[in-house]
C-alpha cells in the first residue's frame, strides 16, 4: 500500500464520483473557520458569544430561502439530508396513523428504508426503462389513507430527473377531492447543484437537501417545510428549529451550508457540464457492447451510467483506482452489500447487467482533458477484463 | 493486488481434461475453472472469472496453488488458506475464496467422471 501512496503523490487524481460527495469549496471553508476559532459560542445563548453565532444562523437561514423562494421559518437545518428525510417521513406519518405513502423503486436508502420501516401501509411505484415514474400509475395508487407522497427530483444512480411539477399538480387536484390532504415531499439532494429548486414553482410541502453534494461541509442537511404543516419530531432535546430538529446549532456548518447555496448560481456551470457529460457519453458507447443507464434527456448535467458485457463494475473501479482516477459502481454504497443496485434492478437490468455498471459523475473542475485520461483507460479496463473473463 | 492487476493464470486451457463452472449470480461472479490432470497431477491449470477484484485475484491464487500437486493435496485446499496466501480478504469478500476452492473442485470431479 505504501508504493500506491508514493504514486499518488507525484500523480494527479481525477475525481469522478461527485455524486457521492464534493470537495469543500475553498470559499466555503474559509466563511466557516471563523465559526471554530472565534465565534465559537452556543447560538441559544443570550451572551455576545451566542448573539454572533445567533445571527449567522439567521443570516444562513435566510440566504437559503433566498435560494429556494421560501420563509426562512420554513428552512430546518439537520444533521444530514438522511436525517431531513426521515424527520419528514417519520413526522408525517407519526402524526397520521394508519395512513398510506407513495414512493417510488429508486428513491435514495434515507426515503425507501424510513418508509418500509414506518409501520404505515406504502404503495412503490414502478419506473420505466430510463427511471421515469408513470403520473397515471401515481394517480391511480392514491387512496383516502394516503398522506404522503416522496419522489426524489433527481436519481443519483442514474441521473434521471423525475417531472416534481407535473407532480405537484395531480396532487393539487387530487387535495380537492380528498379529505385527508396528501403532502408531497422530494429529495432534492443531487438535484439542487444543477436544478431550479424554487419552490413556488416546485409546489411541494418538503424538500431535502445537503451539503456535501454542492460543494459544501459534511454533516449538514437542510428541510425545506412549509409552514402551515405540522409534523411530529423524532427527536426530542433542548427544542432547537421550532422543536423539529433537537440539538445544539452547528453555526460552522450551518454557515457553510449557506455559503454553499450561494454559489450554486454562480459556479454551477450547467451548460459546460452538460457539454461535457454528451461529450463523455458518446466516446464511451463506442467501446463494444457498453449501454448507457438512465435517460438521454432530462438528465442531470453531471451524471453518466455505463453497463458494458463481460465485466464486473466494481473491477473496473479497481482498475481505474490504479490509474488515479476515481469513480463508483452504481451507487457509493454497493461496495458494502453483494446485492445489485436496486435503482439499476427497477429499470430493468438482470443481476449481472446490474453489477457491470459503472457512475461517472463530473464537478465544477473536471476538463475534457480529464475526461479523455478516463476514456482512454476504461477502454483498456473493459479489454483487459473481458480477456479475464473470456466473455 | 497483484493478482487482479496480472493475473498470470487466465484464459481457457485447450487440452484440458476437467472444467468446472460455478457463480453466484447473487453477487454477479461467474467463474470457470480448466484443470490437465496427468498421473493424478494437476499439470495445468487457468481459469476465465467474471467478477470483482477478489474473485479474479483468488481464482489466480487458486491457479498458484494448485498446480503441480497431487488431486488428493488440492481437494484440501480450503478457502481459508486462499485468504491466509493473498494476506487479507475483506470479510465480505470470503465468498469469492469460496467459490474459486469449488470451481476447482468441481473441475477435478469433473475429470474423474470423465475418466
Amino acid at each position: 500500500m505504501k508504493i500506491t501512496n508514493k504514486k499518488m503523490k507525484n500523480k494527479k487524481r481525477i475525481y469522478l464520483d461527485n455524486a457521492s460527495t464534493t470537495k469543500t469549496d475553498k470559499s466555503v471553508l474559509r466563511e466557516m473557520i471563523p465559526y471554530f476559532e472565534k465565534k465559537y459560542g452556543n447560538p441559544s445563548s443570550i451572551h455576545s458569544f451566542g448573539q454572533e453565532a445567533r445571527i449567522a444562523i439567521d443570516d444562513s437561514r435566510e440566504k437559503i430561502a433566498n435560494f429556494l423562494n421560501c420563509n426562512p421559518e420554513e428552512v430546518v437545518f439537520t444533521g444530514s439530508a438522511t436525517e431531513a428525510n426521515n424527520i419528514f417521513i417519520q413526522g408525517i406519518l407519526d402524526l397520521h396513523k394508519n395512513s398510506h405513502v407513495i414512493t417510488s423503486a429508486i428513491e435514495h436508502d434515507s426515503v425507501l428504508e424510513t418508509v418500509k420501516n414506518s409501520g404505515a401501509d406504502y404503495t412503490v411505484l414502478s419506473v420505466d426503462k430510463d427511471g421515469f415514474i408513470d403520473p397515471e400509475e401515481l394517480k391511480r395508487e392514491v387512496k383516502e389513507e394516503t398522506v404522503l407522497i416522496s419522489i426524489m427530483y433527481a436519481n443519483n444512480e442514474i441521473g434521471t430527473i423525475e417531472p416534481i411539477e407535473k407532480i405537484s399538480k395531480i396532487i393539487e387536484k387530487l387535495n380537492q377531492k380528498k379529505e385527508r390532504r396528501i403532502y408531497f415531499h422530494t429529495d432534492a439532494v443531487q438535484a439542487a447543484g444543477y436544478l431550479d429548486c424554487n419552490i413556488k414553482k416546485l409546489k411541494v410541502d418538503g424538500l431535502t437537501m445537503s451539503g456535501h453534494k454542492i460543494y459544501g461541509p459534511k454533516g449538514i442537511g437542510v428541510l425545506y417545510k412549509k409552514n402551515d404543516i405540522k409534523i411530529n419530531p423524532i427527536i426530542f432535546g433542548g427544542g432547537q428549529e421550532n422543536g423539529i430538529r433537537s440539538g445544539t446549532y452547528n453555526t460552522p456548518s450551518i454557515v457553510g451550508m449557506a455559503k454553499a447555496v450561494d454559489l450554486i448560481k454562480e459556479k454551477r456551470k450547467k451548460k459546460e457540464t452538460e457539454d461535457l457529460r454528451d461529450y463523455l457519453i458518446k466516446e464511451v458507447l463506442k467501446i463494444e457492447d457498453s449501454f448507457l443507464n438512465g435517460p438521454e434527456k432530462e438528465r442531470l448535467p453531471n451524471n453518466a451510467n455505463f453497463s458494458f458485457r463481460g465485466v464486473e463494475g466494481e473491477s473496473i473501479v479497481m482498475f481505474l483506482d490504479q490509474r488515479n482516477i476515481s469513480l463508483s459502481t452504481g451507487s457509493a454504497c454497493s461496495s458494502r452489500t453483494l446485492e445489485p443496485s436496486h435503482v439499476l434492478r427497477a429499470i430493468g437490468l438482470d443481476n449481472l447487467q446490474a453489477h457491470s455498471s459503472v457512475r461517472v459523475s463530473l464537478g465544477r473542475d473536471t476538463t475534457k482533458k480529464d475526461l479523455d485520461y478516463f476514456i482512454q483507460n476504461i477502454k483498456e479496463a473493459v479489454k483487459k477484463l473481458r480477456k479475464i473473463s473470456g466473455r | 493486488m497483484d493478482h487482479f492487476s496480472n493475473p498470470k493464470n487466465m484464459g481457457e486451457l485447450r487440452d484440458a481434461n476437467g472444467i468446472g463452472e460455478v457463480g453466484n449470480p447473487r453477487c454477479g461472479d461467474l467463474m470457470t475453472v480448466y484443470v490437465k490432470i496427468k498421473e493424478g497431477v494437476v499439470e495445468d491449470i487457468s481459469f476465465k472469472t467474471l467478477g470483482c477484484v477478489a474473485a479474479i485475484a483468488t481464482s489466480d491464487m487458486i491457479c498458484e496453488m494448485a498446480r503441480g500437486k497431487k488431486i488428493e493435496d488440492t481437494l484440501n485446499i480450503t478457502f481459508q488458506d486462499l485468504v491466509d496466501e493473498l494476506g487479507s480478504l475483506p470479510s465480505i469478500k470470503v465468498h469469492c475464496a469460496d467459490l474459486a476452492q469449488k470451481g476447482l473442485k468441481k473441475a477435478i470431479d469433473d475429470y474423474q467422471k470423465e475418466k
